[in-house]
């Protein structure tokens, strides 16, 4: 177990100090003359007004969950794959049944207007 | 154990400076290449020692001197920004996807002083589930980055690269469920050496001939997932000045465009391994090729490691070239369109991709 995983620990460490040493180089390296009007955030010449972190489009929310449904039938499906040659016809048509719901789920999702952007 | 600790670290190492090579020539090659298909002359200024060559292929210019630039600016946090998430936004989108590499196999077995190497730096049996869920943390980078600045550009683009990235997320997983039906595996090594039989003894058995729609679709939800043109909707110059990292200056705006090229260089490390025969040289097996006909060529070991490397690195770069080239020949999407091609053409492919291939499967026993 830990045998198999030892590399990606490895890998975590080393990854982890390069990309820190990237971010974190102008920090160190670089000049800091801080003043309220660089600090500003770049809103086209205008000073910014109210909250940045306001209200956004439902719809992105609509496609978070529809990601979290379809997403989790996409992982059903991997170890059904690794193991289709031993299931032979039964497992193809209990798999034809299942990807039948996801797509009919699809469809649904599809007429009620849910994935149209207007 | 510490030497199988060392033997970890030193592949490691090998990978990550790989992959690190690739994505900085790759930014060469994007600014040279993008200026020979634009027709002009594109970096050639910095120079070492007054110049020696008689011409500057401007490689001084983008992988030493605008780097040092880049690492020695201000780096400028806007007020009322979260400093340790603006700190965390660059940095976790790139480590998720350096650390993919640690599955992906660049070599088949190096024997040395008897102890055989396998040239793959975490031999996981769940590989591609593994380099799935890393990338996907990638999403983190951009949402976090866009919404520590407080600015209301860089949260627009946040949120678009999000659902941009999580809606092609579905497509590739579902796009690679054909190939995992062919293989029967998720070792990444494992569908690397199937690669390496041949059909009716002539043509390779890759990936690419098994799953040729398969391949198509990863390939377009890959390219969407490295939010390039044509689906750089998270960062949109006309419209959203520069989206999640319009506030980033210094190395913190060097590192998030070296994501980009990182993820470029993974799907292409990615696709290799599936669809185009990872390592395999064609005809060459462990000891030399067989050519069809019964023409046999022994080969050292050592000089088989070293061509399956370089054939590795090879396809992958080729794979690199060809996505640079779509960033540069087409213009950008529409957000409706975006996300239309990801929900109502790539998810119903890859959904037809899954059934067709088990019913084939079925059929051919």
């Amino acid at each position: 177990m830990l045998d198999q995983y030892l590399g990606v620990i490895i890998t975590f460490g080393f990854a982890a100090v390069i990309v820190g040493i990237m971010c974190g180089a102008s920090m160190i390296l670089g000049v800091h003359h801080p003043g309220p009007v660089k600090q500003q955030v770049f809103e086209c010449g205008n000073p910014p007004t109210g909250p940045a972190r306001g209200r956004f489009s439902v719809r992105f929310y609509l496609v978070a969950i529809l990601f979290i449904v379809f997403d989790v039938e996409v992982v059903f499906l991997y170890p059904w794959a690794i193991v289709f040659r031993r299931l032979g016809v039964p497992g193809l048509v209990e798999m034809v049944v299942f990807i039948g719901v996801l797509a009919a789920g699809l469809a649904y999702v599809w007429k009620k207007g849910a994935l149209a952007w207007d | 154990m510490w030497a199988d600790a060392a033997i970890a670290a030193v592949k490691s190492l090998v990978m990550l400076l790989l992959a690190l090579n690739l994505t900085v020539l790759l930014l060469w090659v994007e600014r040279k290449g993008s200026a020979l298909i634009q027709d002009r002359i594109g970096a050639n200024r910095a120079n070492i020692f007054g110049g020696i060559l008689p011409f500057n292929l401007g490689i001084v210019n983008t992988l030493i001197a605008d780097p040092i630039k880049m690492f020695t600016k201000e780096d400028v946090i806007p007020a009322g920004a979260d400093k340790l998430l603006h700190f965390f936004g660059p940095f976790l989108a790139v480590f998720p996807v350096l650390v993919t590499f640690a599955a992906v196999p660049f070599g088949d077995v190096l024997v040395i002083g008897g102890r055989e190497i396998n040239l793959q730096v975490a031999e996981l049996n769940v590989g591609i589930l593994y380099v799935l869920a890393m990338s996907g943390l990638s999403v983190y980078g951009v949402v976090l980055g866009g919404w520590a600045t407080n600015s209301r550009w860089s949260l627009l683009g946040a949120i678009r690269g999000s659902a941009q990235m999580i809606s092609y997320e579905i497509a590739m997983g579902l796009g690679l469920i054909g190939a995992i039906l062919v293989f029967g595996t998720l070792d990444l090594q494992a569908i690397a050496r199937a690669q390496g039989a041949t059909i009716w003894g002539v043509i390779p058995a890759w990936g690419i001939i098994y799953q040729p729609l398969g391949f198509l679709i990863f390939l377009v939800a890959g390219i969407a997932e490295t939010k390039r043109v044509p689906f750089d909707l998270p960062e949109g110059e006309s419209e959203l000045t520069s989206g999640y990292f319009t506030e980033y200056s210094g190395s913190k705006q060097a590192t998030y465009m070296m994501s980009d090229f990182a993820e470029i260089v993974v799907v292409s490390a990615l696709a290799t391994t599936l669809f185009f025969g990872a390592w395999q040289v064609p005809y060459l097996a462990r000891d030399g090729f067989h050519f069809p006909g019964g023409f046999a060529l022994a080969l050292p070991q050592v000089v088989v490691v070293v061509m399956q490397v370089a054939s590795f690195v090879l396809k992958v770069l080729i794979l690199c070239c060809f996505q640079i080239l779509v960033r540069w020949s087409l213009p950008r999407y529409r957000y409706d369109q975006l996300m239309d091609l990801g929900w109502k053409t790539l998810l119903p492919l890859a959904l037809a991709n899954v059934l067709i291939t088990a019913i084939v499967i079925v059929l051919a026993g």
